[in-house]
């Protein structure tokens, strides 16, 4: 038991560090850009850069312009770039998981047409699926599309779509039978966001921030030769993209036990001994989850298929922050309800996510989710009832 | 990366779950549950003797196989599986580790070879009433060559060999070893929560003794003890924890109630999850404790406090929630689940209890922090 790489692994980590150390600055080295417009170009431009030189995507077969990499030195390439000023936000989604959707069912034309210019950094995806009524619930949406001609028009809106506002193309999941129960009549297709009837507006956020989207589709045409499989067979398509939705979703940014202990201690209040038990508490949180990671490492290293221990990942740390925030703000008392990051200790950062930590108990799959998920898939216990399974999608309810 | 157990160490833990499975079933544990005079199943102490675990960890020239922590690791945790009615940790992790640690030549030779035969139960004695025991304000005195006062209460204490006694010694506190065979001790049972161990008063009436380590290093050889057991006792919680799931999942799939089985309801989906989570958790710490404990790394007491303050968590609410899932039944004597309950307790209070532990972590990190 260590936490050493293998010689491939190690030989494979200094080549990857040597090639960052080429082309950015470690983290921390500058004061991070608040520049969004010429974010979106240095992204483009650092994909670009690694996508000539082989890593952009680790795993992806060479075909497609991959490393043909294993599952390991994905994790590695990942734990070393995170350690750089690099900005690859804009094509987490898309790479992770809309360009792996159009690979595994695009036509020869498509994956022609839009693989490369993904990798190289050209063009940018999102992911349409979530809407106002359908949620956890996805398979209960309700945008339609209609079949005129050799082409279908679109009706409907999505919401929480991550980068719309930038993208080029989109994976948009729609009904187009509602006559039949909601899994069956769903069909996937590739959307072209820059057309007419396309109208993305910014979600203003709960936490006042803009960093979501919804987008509406207004008489939208899509050629059928745009599909992604069968008509009524979107639900498949989907949950390969969700699948690798696990694997692109990383950790959790914000505040941890060292940053509160920090705090604490140059307040005073570190002998607190109610404060000194939470403290303990979130630190074997924090490691329980840092660790598990490492076990699912382990498991990759060894060549073996990690086990479902990974489940309990952002459960753990999207309510770890908001109970960490929670008490820092407490801590301050009164003037811990200021929002300032020019008067407040560490830039307002316990401030900050106190406000994002309730969209993160949320996105990706709520708590409940996913202790449905890890009962249902890793326990083996019931589905809950499902009332709509077997009947006609528009003779149920939703709201 | 390699944060795992070995293959070797893995068919170890199989071996050892076939041989507990079929050895300390539910059946021996409650031999010694239901009957006041039985602090441990003697049938199957013999039996573990005979496969040699009491030797895992004990050096080859003391006749044990020379193993190592891992080894001691992986059956922690299928003990604490079965809630094994021996005394196990008493004498392979406290008797044998104190000894390892601050023992003679003379003593290692003496005593180690010993316990591996099976000849010597273990024990240790700390406790002196309510309260975890502080070396700096101990009532049993150790002059040099005898120990006298009261210990309460010593799990293992009634058929107990020998025991490692925490005394105050001058302006300091000591550990020192005593045959139970000596002078000057009394013995007295007592009922606990956890009738699956024995457990007793010791009283020393200038008893002989022998001094683990110098003058006056008790108390830092007392805290290198407390990490490496608890780790171990961690995987014994690890253990317990883990069954305790899996009667709540085995049950709630067999219980109907409004025409389906009770597991599909989230309430207890949720419930069983979170079981799921807490585990995951202690078993991750537990992993890390085990690391450090196998590589005497700088990072030990962290780790070691990590491990029990995670699995003391995970076994208290997979035992106490397995109960609320089986109902009423789990609230009757003939149903297991009290016995998991029972262990819980005892082995989150018993080398310290989570309030002992997080203080010790946040301590720890302190000093980490200050380095």
């Amino acid at each position: 038991m260590d936490f050493n790489d293998t010689p491939e692994e190690a030989a494979f980590r200094a080549e990857a560090r040597a090639f960052l150390e080429k082309h950015l600055k470690p983290k921390g080295s500058a004061p991070a850009s608040r520049d969004r417009v010429n974010m979106l170009e240095k992204a483009k431009a650092w994909q670009k850069t690694k996508a000539e030189n082989k890593f952009a995507q680790i795993t992806w077969p060479e075909e497609w312009g991959g490393r043909g990499g294993t599952a390991m030195q994905s994790v590695i390439w990942g734990q070393e770039e995170s350690k750089f000023d690099a900005p690859t936000g804009p094509f987490a989604i898309g790479l992770g998981m809309c360009v792996p959707t159009v690979i595994a069912f695009g036509s020869d034309e498509h994956k022609k047409r839009y693989v490369q210019k993904a990798l190289m950094g050209e063009e940018i995806w999102c992911q349409l699926f979530s809407e106002p009524s359908a949620g956890s619930d996805v398979a209960g949406l309700k945008t339609r599309a209609v079949k005129d001609g050799d082409e279908w028009v679109i009706n409907g809106q999505k919401v929480w779509t991550s980068g719309a506002h930038y993208s080029d193309f989109g994976i948009l999941l729609v009904r187009t039978d509602p006559k039949v129960p909601k899994h069956k009549g769903l069909t996937m297709f590739i959307v072209n966001m820059k057309q007419p009837g396309v109208e993305v507006r910014p979600i203003h956020q709960a936490s006042g921030g803009r960093e979501f989207n919804e987008v509406y589709f207004t008489d939208v045409r899509i050629p059928d030769s745009d599909r992604l499989g069968d008509v009524g067979a979107g639900w498949k398509v989907a949950l390969v993209t969700l699948m690798n939705e696990r694997l692109a979703v990383g950790g959790s940014p914000g505040p941890d036990w060292g940053e509160i202990m920090e705090y604490a201690r140059s307040q005073g209040t570190l002998s607190d001994q109610a404060f000194r038990e939470k403290l303990a508490d979130w630190y074997v949180a924090a490691q329980g989850y840092k660790l598990t990671k490492f076990r699912t490492q382990t498991a990759l290293s060894r060549g073996q298929t990690p086990g479902p221990e990974n489940s309990i990942g952002k459960i753990i740390t999207a309510n770890h922050l908001q109970d960490i925030c929670n008490s820092a703000i407490e801590m301050q008392d009164h003037y811990g309800i200021i929002n300032e990051s020019d008067r407040m200790p560490a830039d307002a950062i316990f401030q900050q996510s106190f406000m994002w930590a309730p969209g993160l108990r949320i996105a990706g799959g709520t708590d409940e989710i996913l202790k449905n998920i890890i009962a249902e898939r890793v326990l083996g216990l019931p589905q809950d009832v499902r009332v709509d399974k077997d009947k006609p999608f528009d003779e149920m309810k939703s709201g | 990366m390699n944060f795992d157990f070995s293959e070797d160490q893995k068919f170890l833990a199989g071996e050892a779950r076939k041989f507990l499975e079929a050895e300390s079933a539910i059946p021996v544990v409650r031999e010694v549950l239901n009957d006041d005079d039985k602090a441990y199943s003697e049938g199957l102490w013999k039996k573990i003797a005979e496969m040699g675990w009491l030797g895992t960890a004990v050096p080859e020239e003391q006749g044990g196989l020379g193993l190592g922590m891992l080894e001691m690791c992986v059956l922690a945790e299928e003990m604490g599986r079965v809630l094994a009615p021996v005394p196990f940790s008493s004498t392979a992790y406290y008797l044998t580790e104190a000894i390892k640690l601050a023992g003679s030549d003379e003593v290692k030779n003496d005593i180690l070879p010993r316990i591996v035969a099976g000849e010597i139960i273990g024990c240790y004695a700390a406790s002196e009433g309510p309260g975890h025991p502080d070396p700096a304000s101990l009532k049993t005195t150790f002059d040099g060559s005898t120990v006298s006062g009261t210990k309460i209460p010593v799990t293992d204490g009634g058929i107990a060999t020998h025991a490692v006694v925490l005394a105050k010694e001058g302006s300091g506190a000591s550990l020192v070893l005593v045959d139970l065979s000596g002078a000057g001790v009394t013995r007295k049972a007592l009922s606990t929560l956890d009738p699956t161990r024995g457990h007793a008063e010791l009283t020393f009436d200038k008893t002989p003794g022998i001094r683990l380590g110098k003058a006056g290093e008790g108390a830092s050889l007392n805290d290198q003890l407390m990490d490496k057991v608890a780790v171990l006792l961690a995987f014994e919680q690890l253990g317990g924890a883990s069954r305790a799931l899996e009667m709540a999942k085995e049950y709630s799939l067999e219980r109907y109630a409004f025409g389906r089985p009770i597991a599909g309801n989230q309430a207890i989906k949720h419930k069983l999850a979170e079981m799921y989570v807490k585990n995951e958790v202690a078993r991750s710490n537990c992993f890390y404790g085990a690391w450090a404990l196998s590589t005497d790394a700088p990072e030990m007491p962290e780790a070691a406090a990590a491990a029990r303050v995670a699995a003391s968590e995970a076994f208290w609410y997979a035992s106490k929630e397995n109960i609320q899932t089986h109902g009423g039944m789990g609230f009757t004597w003939e149903v297991d689940c009290h016995l998991y309950y029972r262990r819980a307790k005892l082995l989150a209070v018993q080398a310290g209890g989570p309030k002992v532990w997080k203080e010790k972590l946040v301590r720890a990190l302190e000093q980490k922090n200050a380095a």
